[in-house]
């Protein structure tokens, strides 16, 4: 009896399963034929919090629209639209991870929308006294970078070498909000991160200047492109985003989390 | 072929089947096999199998050493919250890795509950091959205690009685009676752990970080190369297959094996 029971259970789950499918892509294929339509974005993980209230605006702005937010690092945005997961639009940490989704034709042409820097977190009242770049290559610290590859990573990377230092890291995390974190645990002393994340850690991080010349500043600074994606379902809707994004609007909300103007 | 079964369970059977195969098929379908060699022994590879070893092996041995007393403890002695203890032991299986990292971050982590003791005694184990042991123990933990627990109230308590009667002391009952009776499930549950141990990744990143040699393990290392060079994350993702495949097969399979042998000699 039990095992029967099972049986039908499995049985119905499945089938709810498919049900669900065909229903989804029903929905997908006939939005635009009513008033209710959606738009994907890919956005990075730094941009969470701005792009939720931009979006937030834009429905207001046109009612009937729905924008699904999908955030995560960069350079695993870039993989998966490469991959084939269906989106709109497109708002990378760096232009490198841009690059690889348009080098696959896969993007129109990217425009800058925001700036942002990289300088020092470290967990609130900074235990640790440190005051720069140049106390970070004491080999008593706990200090946490972005490896090589995703975005923040590669801004360490050019920050060190401009300033002739070189960091022994305790570990090289997956994102930026991976590092943020060990430092606002307090695992780590001290860890390379955007403005942004300190911005939005409330209060849990504090963040020291970088210190150093105009090349560190320079190396430092990064930007974010954004662009409408080949495959999107929804391009004019796709632009509209892309335009308020751009508006004198969105750019006081990015600013309102720390980002600087393109 | 006998059927024994409602014929329709075929194609839930079939679909629940093909949800397990396919993504293992579609792992196989990218394997860069002219490179294989290659990727494999790549630098950060070999690092990063070197240190799955050793730190598997490790947590493997604590899990044996801390499990056994545990199961035989909920298996034989009856106390009170025992039901609650058991639940709350098994619970890294069911919750999310990275629930659990956070635990063990605010557990032994520097401001975590014994943070403080482990700085008195001069031990630092943020960001260090023993935070990776550590994580990998939690989450294989509950997998030889519920096999073993479970092995020792099926086999119940009527041969160390007779063990006990004969004037054996506790101790050599365990080992010579207890244990030797469940060595099946023994065995088998500290497969499953080793390769749930193996696996580990969640926890692991949450809670010890990731740098080459110390904590990127290879399940760390291949989301890490996912996003650098796809290739290179399927070759090690292969490579991690087939010795989780390997480690079930012979858990499966030796079990039953030693099974058989048990009831044999009882019989």
């Amino acid at each position: 009896m039990t095992a029967r029971l099972a049986a039908l259970t499995a049985g119905a789950a499945a089938a709810a399963l498919l049900a669900g499918c065909t229903a989804g892509a029903d929905a997908g294929a006939s939005a635009s034929a009513t008033d209710t339509r959606e738009i994907t974005v890919h956005a990075a993980a730094s941009l969470t919090a701005a792009m939720t209230d931009i979006a937030a605006g834009f429905e207001a702005e046109h009612p009937g629209v729905t924008v699904r937010l999908n955030v995560g690092g960069s350079s695993g945005l870039a993989t998966q639209i490469i991959e084939g997961a269906p989106g709109d639009v497109f708002a990378s940490a760096d232009q490198a991870q841009m690059t690889v989704v348009t080098d696959e034709e896969l993007a129109e042409p990217p425009v800058t929308f925001a700036t942002n820097t990289l300088t020092i977190a470290v967990p609130a009242g900074n235990p640790a006294g440190i005051t720069g770049l140049d106390d970070l290559d004491d080999q008593a610290l706990d200090v946490v970078v972005c490896a090589a590859p995703v975005p923040c990573g590669a801004v360490a990377a050019g920050v060190e070498e401009a300033a002739g230092v070189t960091l022994s890291p305790v570990s090289e995390e997956q994102s930026v909000t991976d590092v943020l974190a060990k430092v606002t645990s307090g695992q780590a002393d001290a860890g390379l991160v955007y403005t942004t994340d300190v911005a939005g850690s409330g209060g849990e991080a504090e963040a020291v200047p970088l210190g150093g010349g105009e090349d560190v500043a320079a190396a430092a600074g990064t930007s974010y492109p954004i662009a409408r994606l080949a495959q999107a379902a929804e391009p004019e809707l796709a632009d509209q985003f892309i335009a308020a994004v751009l508006s004198d609007e969105g750019e006081a909300t990015l600013a309102s989390y720390g980002f600087g103007p393109a | 072929m006998t059927f024994g079964a409602p014929r329709w369970l075929l194609v839930p059977a079939a679909i629940g089947a093909g949800l397990i195969l396919l993504p293992l098929a579609g792992l196989v379908s990218r394997v860069p096999w002219a490179e294989l060699p290659t990727l494999i022994t790549s630098d950060s590879a070999l690092a990063a199998l070197a240190l799955s070893a050793r730190t598997v092996t490790a947590s493997t041995l604590l899990v044996l050493v801390l499990g056994v007393p545990l199961a035989v403890l909920l298996a034989r002695v009856d106390f009170r919250g025992r039901t609650l203890v058991r639940t709350l032991v098994l619970a890294p299986l069911v919750l999310p890795p990275v629930v659990g990292g956070l635990g063990l971050l605010y557990a032994f982590g520097k401001r975590g509950l014994l943070g403080g003791t482990f700085e008195a005694l001069g031990v630092d184990i943020a960001f260090s091959t023993t935070a990776v042991v550590l994580a990998q123990a939690f989450v294989a933990l509950p997998f030889l205690v519920l096999s073993l627990e479970a092995a020792l109230r099926a086999d119940g308590t009527r041969h160390e009685e007779v063990a006990a009667t004969l004037g054996a002391g506790p101790w050599f009952t365990l080992t010579h009676v207890t244990l030797r009776r469940v060595w099946p499930a023994l065995v088998s549950g500290l497969v499953v752990a080793a390769a749930r141990a193996l696996g580990e990744f969640g926890a692991t990143l949450t809670f010890a970080g990731s740098l080459e040699g110390v904590t990127r393990t290879v399940p760390l290392e291949i989301y890490l190369q996912r996003e650098i060079d796809a290739d290179a994350a399927v070759a090690l993702a292969l490579v991690l297959v087939l010795v989780s495949l390997a480690v079930v097969a012979l858990a499966y399979g030796g079990s039953a094996r030693a099974a058989r042998r048990v009831t044999e000699r009882a019989a």
